[in-house]
């Protein structure tokens, strides 16, 4: 791959680069939103979703994205007009800067960062902005009070989502994704290693907090207070129609999106399969088909991840937004704690 | 002329046994008369209709203290509703006059209903007693010049709510309510539209067509609907 | 007071003092937040106002009059059974239910007693009213607290009853299907076997919700001791039905009144719950709806034959008299102070509907609660707009 850009030129290379960031943000977006918005959603509620448009409704989201951009957009008379033009946009840059780390194969990524995961949850952190920004450049009572609450929240489970990935970093002994996902592959379990080592298992607490965490992260039920259809209309998002909604809109699902490709990398081996399978024994031996085997396992694990966080979305109510802060500082963060002691432990014992 | 049923007869109503019977009603005689007795001179007037339901009237400068009694020595802890009722029958009818024509000059003799009264409005509240769930409707009368009453409040919370309603329906004073705001008209509404001098303005400008009840049936003789169509006009038919 | 009102008051106290403090020293205000008229939490147009300190309501009140109708106006301008249209379409997810009560008190002044047949139907019919009303609340419950997926399950199994009542009725929202001395028809054929197995399936629907809903750790930790009402102020409001029941008092109209209704022919129970909190009145009214399917059950089998119609005159009169009539309708007690002056229509109508008294507790129940427990309370104590309005 990197062969093969290599005679590219920069231009180009960055050109492709954006088009691949495209795609890797919009594709697991529309995907998302299809499978599980409108038809495992549909299906569970024992009805069918969308049929008209195309076979199975499966143009639907393309529908709604006309529909979306022909609407009017309006800025509330005394809204910072400026600022919250821009808010939505600030919240889908950060999925885009998200997914620049992220690696799908062994030569299929777009940056290799050393510092990868310190990179992905500094970066994670910018969308609070513009959630922050939107509930208060509305003009708005109830964004304001929905960006306060997205903010609180977001902050309080930026925490255990960091303490969640250090039990990572421990084990693996690196912060480069990349490296991580190495390491789950060519690990072994007390000897045995034909799954390799998914830090999955060794790191099952830190996995749970990390979902819950994301789950927060993302704003979904039982942790949507900031959006709280019932109690504030829609939130931080109550002023914005036509396309600028559309920009929360796949912001929402894209970011659900990369955070899940994080979560497969971080724990569930990202694009690889267990080394010992075709016999490699380091990144260099993996073949090359393995960058378009690559992202389509990673679009797997993805697509599994993204499963159970609207599942849960779809059956569960909404925590009050002190039950929320109290689940996270009272039960998770102890719990990230106690798992990286441990972890610190056993890695220096074994 | 009423109509009449397909074998010819003149159709009675049709009552059931229990009304022909004469009940004895012993729990609420006995509640009446122990009402009787511990409101003294401030109760008024009662009625009771056996196996149904017991109506009194208390002395308005006491109603408060009338109803506090119920509640403590009674246990009618359980607040129904409180409303109002205007006596007067309305000068307007029920709406189905003619509007390009003169109105009718009716007759609009104050009548009063169960345990009597001497006012124009009475105010009166449901009470029931949450243990035996006998209920108890309790009126009091209010002054025509300027109506108004002692406030519940204090003793049934439930009472607030009530008292605006029957406030901005009625234009009946609460004393003792400080929160006397109109609960569904506008704040510079004008009148109080339940009261019956209250016209219905939609019916003013364009009479109720449904006022006829029994609408005459596609293909059915003409002459009998047209005839029921009179007598049901006619407020002076009589149709048993 | 007992305790828990004590603690009330005490967090409402605390939640001043905070405000005054606050004010003083940072020179801040409290916010004060509009919720509705049109808001996806007030089913219908309620408007509450809040004065926030934070996301603690300092005070609230609810502003009602967005859907004032002017009912009882309306029907000393009505004849007789021209009001059951009028009446119809005060609590409309129960329509049925509202048609009885007024019914029956005419009835009772004119000395008239509907068939048994039709006490029957009626009941069975005013049961389906009950389960067609409660079942969306349900539903509707899972949506104020976010889950999204009961409401679907609600109006799936809701369309059942709903069909069931159109074709006994012909109407599926407003049958109007009462008449003074019976009923408009006689039931269709095949109605009741098609009515069993609807009931089969709202059990079934019943412990669906139990399950999602009422075994789920967060609706128990939203509801729970949140909006607690004790016996006595409930009794002091006039809260009825299910909020009655909630709090502990064991009242059920159908059971502790006369009327000519069959009730007392199913075997059944009224169910109470000792905490009074929201959590309770939901269970009360989730058990009321297994119930309810019971007494249709049971009635179903035991239709006597006959006619649905007494002998009452074309035209009907109501002699002299005043008449208060109160049923156990879906949203709670609800009555109809008849007042007739031997005319066609009611001289004075007073309807006193269970919402407007259920909703009148709010001012003092809003206090130092969060603003997401504002819209649990007003889920649970359940309200239809029509219903506070009429």
């Amino acid at each position: 791959m990197i062969a093969l850009l290599a005679e590219v030129p920069y231009w180009g290379q960055s050109l492709l680069r954006v088009l691949g960031g495209l795609v890797a943000v919009l594709l697991p977006a529309g995907t998302i939103v299809y499978v599980f918005l409108f038809k495992m959603m549909s299906f569970m509620q024992s009805r069918l979703g969308p049929m008209e448009a195309g076979p199975y409704g499966s143009m639907q989201l393309f529908a709604e994205v006309g529909k979306w951009l022909q609407k009017e957009d309006i800025v509330p008379d005394r809204a910072d007009a400026r600022i919250f033009k821009m808010a939505p946009v600030i919240v889908l840059v950060s999925t885009f800067l998200l997914v620049v780390v992220v690696p799908f194969g062994p030569e299929a990524w777009f940056t290799d960062f050393e510092t990868g995961v310190f990179y992905a949850l500094a970066v994670s952190s910018i969308s609070v902005l513009g959630i922050l920004i939107a509930g208060w450049s509305s003009a708005n009572k109830y964004s304001l009070l929905g960006g306060l609450r997205a903010a609180g929240q977001l902050i309080a489970y930026e925490l255990p989502m960091v303490l969640a990935v250090m039990g990572v970093v421990i084990q693996a002994g690196t912060m480069n994704l990349q490296k991580i996902v190495v390491a789950q592959n060519t690990g072994s379990m007390f000897g045995i290693d034909a799954i390799g080592h998914p830090y999955v298992i060794s790191q099952f607490f830190g996995f749970i907090i990390f979902m819950i965490a994301i789950q927060a992260e993302l704003t979904q039920a039982p942790f949507d207070m900031p959006i709280a259809e019932s109690e504030l209309v829609s939130g931080y998002m109550t002023e914005y129609s036509g396309f600028r909604f559309l920009i929360f809109f796949i912001g929402e699902f894209a970011t659900a999106g990369v955070f899940a490709m994080i979560a497969s990398v971080l724990f569930l081996g990202g694009w690889g399969v267990p080394f010992t399978w075709f016999g490699w024994t380091s990144v260099d031996d993996v073949a090359n088909w393995m960058n378009f085997v690559g992202p389509l396992i990673m679009f797997t694990k993805m697509m599994l991840l993204v499963f159970i966080i609207m599942w849960i979305r779809f059956s569960y109510p909404r925590l009050r937004e002190d039950q929320l802060q109290r689940f996270a500082w009272k039960g998770l963060i102890p719990v990230a704690l106690i798992n990286i002691m441990v972890t610190a432990i056993l890695k220096v014992v074994f | 002329m009423p109509p009449k049923s397909p074998n010819g007869e003149v159709r009675q109503l049709s009552s059931s046994s229990e009304t022909t019977t004469p009940v004895v009603d012993l729990e609420r005689e006995q509640m009446l008369e122990a009402i009787k007795l511990s409101l003294g001179d401030v109760f008024v007037d009662s009625h009771l209709k056996p196996g149904d339901d017991l109506w009194i009237r208390v002395r308005t400068d006491s109603w408060l203290g009338s109803v506090q009694k119920l509640r403590d020595h009674h246990s009618f802890d359980y607040f129904g509703f409180l409303s109002a009722i205007d006596w007067m029958p309305s000068p307007y009818g029920r709406g189905e006059d003619d509007p390009t024509e003169p109105a009718p000059v009716r007759d609009t003799t104050i009548r009063s209903g169960y345990a009597g009264g001497d006012t124009r409005m009475q105010v009166f509240i449901r009470l029931v007693n949450s243990k035996t769930h006998l209920g108890i409707t309790v009126k009091v009368d209010v002054a025509d010049s300027s109506p108004s009453v002692e406030s519940l409040i204090t003793i049934f919370a439930g009472a607030n709510w009530h008292e605006r309603e029957t406030h901005e329906m009625f234009g009946i004073d609460f004393v003792g309510h400080n929160d006397l705001r109109n609960m569904y008209l506008p704040v510079d509404f004008e009148g109080h539209p339940l009261r019956k001098d209250f016209p219905l303005l939609a019916r003013m400008v364009k009479p109720w067509p449904g006022i006829v009840d029994v609408e005459p049936l596609p293909g059915g003789d003409e002459e009998d609907s047209a005839e029921v169509k009179a007598s049901a006009q006619s407020k002076d038919s009589d149709a048993s | 007071m007992t305790m828990l009102g004590d603690r009330q008051q005490l967090s409402y106290i605390a939640s001043q003092a905070a405000d005054a403090r606050l004010n003083l020293e940072l020179e801040t205000e409290g916010m004060t937040l509009n919720i509705g008229p049109q808001h996806p939490a007030t089913h219908g147009t309620l408007r509450i106002i809040a004065r926030l300190d934070g996301e603690q309501v300092v005070w609230a009140e609810p502003a009602c009059g967005y859907m004032h109708r002017g009912y009882e106006k309306l029907t000393e301008v009505r004849t007789f059974p021209q009001v059951t249209t009028l009446v119809n379409r005060i609590d409309w997810l129960g329509s049925f239910a509202n048609e009885v009560p007024f019914i029956l008190a005419a009835e009772k002044l004119m000395g008239v007693e509907a068939p048994t047949r039709a006490q029957y139907i009626r009941t069975i019919l005013f049961e389906l009213s009950r389960i067609a009303n409660v079942s969306l609340f349900l539903g509707d419950l899972g949506v104020q607290l976010g889950a999204i997926t009961p409401v679907f399950l609600a109006f799936r199994d809701r369309e059942y009853v709903l069909n069931l009542i159109e074709s006994a009725t012909g109407g599926r929202f407003h049958p109007n299907f009462d008449r003074i001395g019976g009923l408009k028809d006689d039931l269709p054929a095949g109605w009741i076997d098609e009515t069993r197995a609807v009931m089969k399936k709202l059990r079934s629907f019943c412990d669906q919700i139990e399950d999602l809903l009422f075994g789920n750790e967060i609706f128990q930790s939203r509801t729970r001791g949140i909006g607690v009402i004790p016996r006595d102020v409930a009794l002091q409001y006039g809260l009825s039905g299910a909020n009655l029941r909630a709090s502990g008092v064991d009242w059920d109209l159908r059971r502790d009144q006369t009327l000519p209704m069959v009730w007392d022919k199913a075997d059944w129970k009224v169910w109470t719950h000792p905490d009074g909190d929201s959590f309770a009145r939901c269970w009360v009214r989730l058990q009321e709806t297994r119930e309810s399917t019971k007494i249709v059950d049971q009635l179903l089998g035991a239709i006597p034959s006959g006619p649905v119609m007494a002998k009452v005159p074309k035209i009907i009169k109501v002699p002299e008299g005043e008449a208060w009539v109160s049923t156990e309708n879906p949203l709670g007690e609800m009555g109809y102070y008849v007042v007739s002056r031997g005319d066609l229509g009611p001289f004075r109508v007073k309807i006193r509907s269970a919402s407007f008294n259920n909703i009148s507790i709010t001012p003092w129940l809003l206090r130092g609660v969060y603003v997401p427990d504002i819209v649990t309370i007003l889920a649970s104590l359940y309200f239809i707009l029509g219903d506070i309005d009429r």
